[in-house]
């Protein structure tokens, strides 16, 4: 019976507030969208970062068109080069079947559609130390004075560390991040500031009410609860409309794309059922303490 | 004046304006409010009021009769001394137990207070609600109550569609409907005529009659010195008169009231001290 007034109390608060309400619903679908979206963008450039960074190696591609005893030249060479452990050659062919293996369609209709195997030869080198990999890549292949990098040998055509890669990617995941955790704080400031209005004119709105309600002798949670209601509702709604726009543009658009891009399916993001809950938690947490702000100043019975 | 109750006979305890000795209902211990501003709402007033008694509190516009009713709610607070209610310092009673103390208390003020889209039945039944009372109670105690202050036939109107006389039958309705052992009414003839307020004071009396302690602010002159009841005199938060049975000023021939008159009015040689 309680629970049935305050829901109705809530309702008619929400009915002769519709305006504000709205604004307030829309700013927390906003957040939550926002979060919705940056989460596992982040989530998933970070985990693509790891997992490369986790596998060091450095690759030494060979120039087209050596010749046999230059590659020899070249093997022994690296094999000398200090804090190497082991060195693999791979060769064209290798290269593209191991290539075709992890991505078939884009490998296979990639090599006809060329004519020909992109793919250079290659030395994988393992170091011993990987946290030392850097000056393999440095003696093999030292920085100029600008700082670009020129092989030692006439074999090599590029030495690539993918440690410098992981480092890009890392720096680029690091900027999306601040600036996610920016909007978000923002959008969260917004909605927290918009809830508390809707609140302060639910409670303005229904200031009789409360006269009434001191009056006679109702407790003081007992005047909050309708507005708390209210406030979470609000909330609440804003989260459900942003899941249910993430759902979709999920399952319409990502989705079938998933295997053609590989950042897509990482497998590092978070579950979205788990960010289903998250976003619905923090649309709550936000909105009901939008509602305490309000409450506390306006309210005191 | 005094009819008889129509519902429930409520044992008539005390006989109204014969205050029993024990306890008193309402005790001002040298109270004093100064308001933020620093004006003067009482000035060290001191009263006791027993149980079934009816008291007027009488005075001019800002006499701090509203002030006395708007202490023993606890909307305000005390500058000094002390407010007792059946023996307990309202100074000591904490502001979670507010809530229990207003359940206690029924108030009537001059503008109704009631809500404009409810219906007189839903705003008596609101007041129930809001303190959590079950759903049989309140369907059982709002029609009562309703019968009582003559509205039965109103239920479904809403307040906008009754008379001020009614409007205030239906606010008396919403503070009385729990049975306080204390009402307190502010000014609850203020905005009606003679004739209608002497209909709601009748319905006052007989509230007063089933027991209840009844404090009345009014400045209805005419009202007071027909109903004789104890009259309680503030003037700038002083009370400077208690009889028991008075008159709204005390007797006053009609030469003392032009000499007043003329006083007030800044015209007359002998200017009245007010």
């Amino acid at each position: 019976m309680r629970l049935g007034f305050f829901l109705k109390e809530a309702v008619r608060g929400l009915s002769r507030n519709s305006a504000p309400a709205l604004a307030a619903l829309l700013t927390v679908m906003l957040t939550a969208l926002v979060l919705g979206v940056f989460i596992p963008i982040v989530q998933a450039t970070t985990g693509t970062a790891n997992t490369v960074r986790d596998r060091v190696v450095v690759n030494v591609y060979v120039k087209s068109g050596s010749t046999e005893a230059e590659r020899t030249d070249l093997r022994t060479a690296i094999e000398r080069t200090t804090n190497v452990q082991s060195v693999e050659f791979i060769s064209k062919d290798e290269g593209l079947a191991t290539a075709k293996g992890k991505n078939p369609k884009a490998f296979e209709e990639g090599a006809k559609l060329l004519g020909e195997n992109p793919l250079p030869d290659t030395f994988r080198v393992v170091p011993d130390d990987p946290g030392k990999v850097s000056a393999i890549v440095d003696r093999l292949a030292p920085k100029d004075a600008d700082g670009v990098r020129v092989p030692s040998l006439a074999a090599i055509d590029e030495v690539r560390n993918k440690e410098e890669d992981t480092a890009k990617i890392l720096s680029a995941t690091s900027l999306v991040k601040i600036l996610t955790a920016g909007l978000a704080a923002l959008l969260v400031f917004a909605s927290v500031a918009l809830v508390a209005n809707t609140t302060r004119l639910s409670i303005f709105a229904r200031r009789r009410e409360v006269e009434v309600m001191k009056l006679v002798g109702a407790t003081n949670w007992f005047i909050r609860w309708p507005f708390v209601i209210e406030g979470v509702f609000v909330g609440f709604m804003g989260g459900v409309l942003a899941v249910l726009l993430l759902t979709i543009t999920k399952e319409t658009f990502i989705d079938p794309l998933e295997d053609r891009f590989a950042l897509l399916a990482a497998p590092d993001t978070i579950d979205f059922r788990l960010l289903i809950a998250v976003l619905l938690l923090a649309c709550v947490a936000v909105s009901s303490a939008g509602s305490a702000i309000t409450l506390r100043r306006f309210l005191r019975v | 004046m005094a009819t008889r109750l129509r519902t429930r006979p409520i044992a008539e305890s005390a006989p109204s304006g014969a205050p029993t000795v024990g306890v008193p209902v309402v005790e001002f211990r040298d109270v004093s409010k100064i308001y933020d501003g620093g004006s003067v709402g009482l000035d060290r007033a001191s009263m006791r009021i027993g149980r079934g008694e009816f008291i007027f509190l009488v005075g001019p516009t800002g006499c701090g009769k509203s002030t006395a009713i708007r202490l023993l709610t606890k909307e305000l607070e005390a500058s000094a001394g002390d407010i007792l209610i059946a023996g307990k310092k309202l100074g000591d009673v904490s502001r979670s137990k507010v809530p229990l103390l207003r359940r206690n208390i029924g108030t009537v003020f001059q503008d109704y207070k009631l809500l404009p889209n409810r219906t007189v039945y839903d705003n008596v039944a609101y007041s129930l609600q809001v303190i959590g009372e079950p759903r049989t109670d309140i369907r059982r105690k709002v029609p009562d109550i309703l019968r009582l202050v003559g509205l039965s036939t109103k239920l479904h109107n809403f307040p906008d569609e009754l008379s001020g006389g009614e409007q205030q039958r239906v606010s008396i309705a919403r503070a009385f409907v729990n049975h306080p052992p204390l009402l307190l009414a502010d000014e609850p003839t203020g905005n009606l005529d003679p004739e209608t307020s002497i209909g709601i004071m009748q319905l006052i009396y007989r509230i007063n009659r089933t027991g209840t302690t009844v404090v009345v602010a009014t400045h209805d002159k005419e009202m007071v010195d027909k109903m004789r009841r104890r009259v309680i005199e503030l003037r700038e938060g002083r009370i400077i008169r208690d009889e028991l049975s008075g008159l709204y000023r005390p007797d006053e021939s009609t030469t003392e009231f032009a000499v007043r008159l003329r006083g007030e009015l800044g015209v007359g040689p002998e200017g009245h001290p007010n």
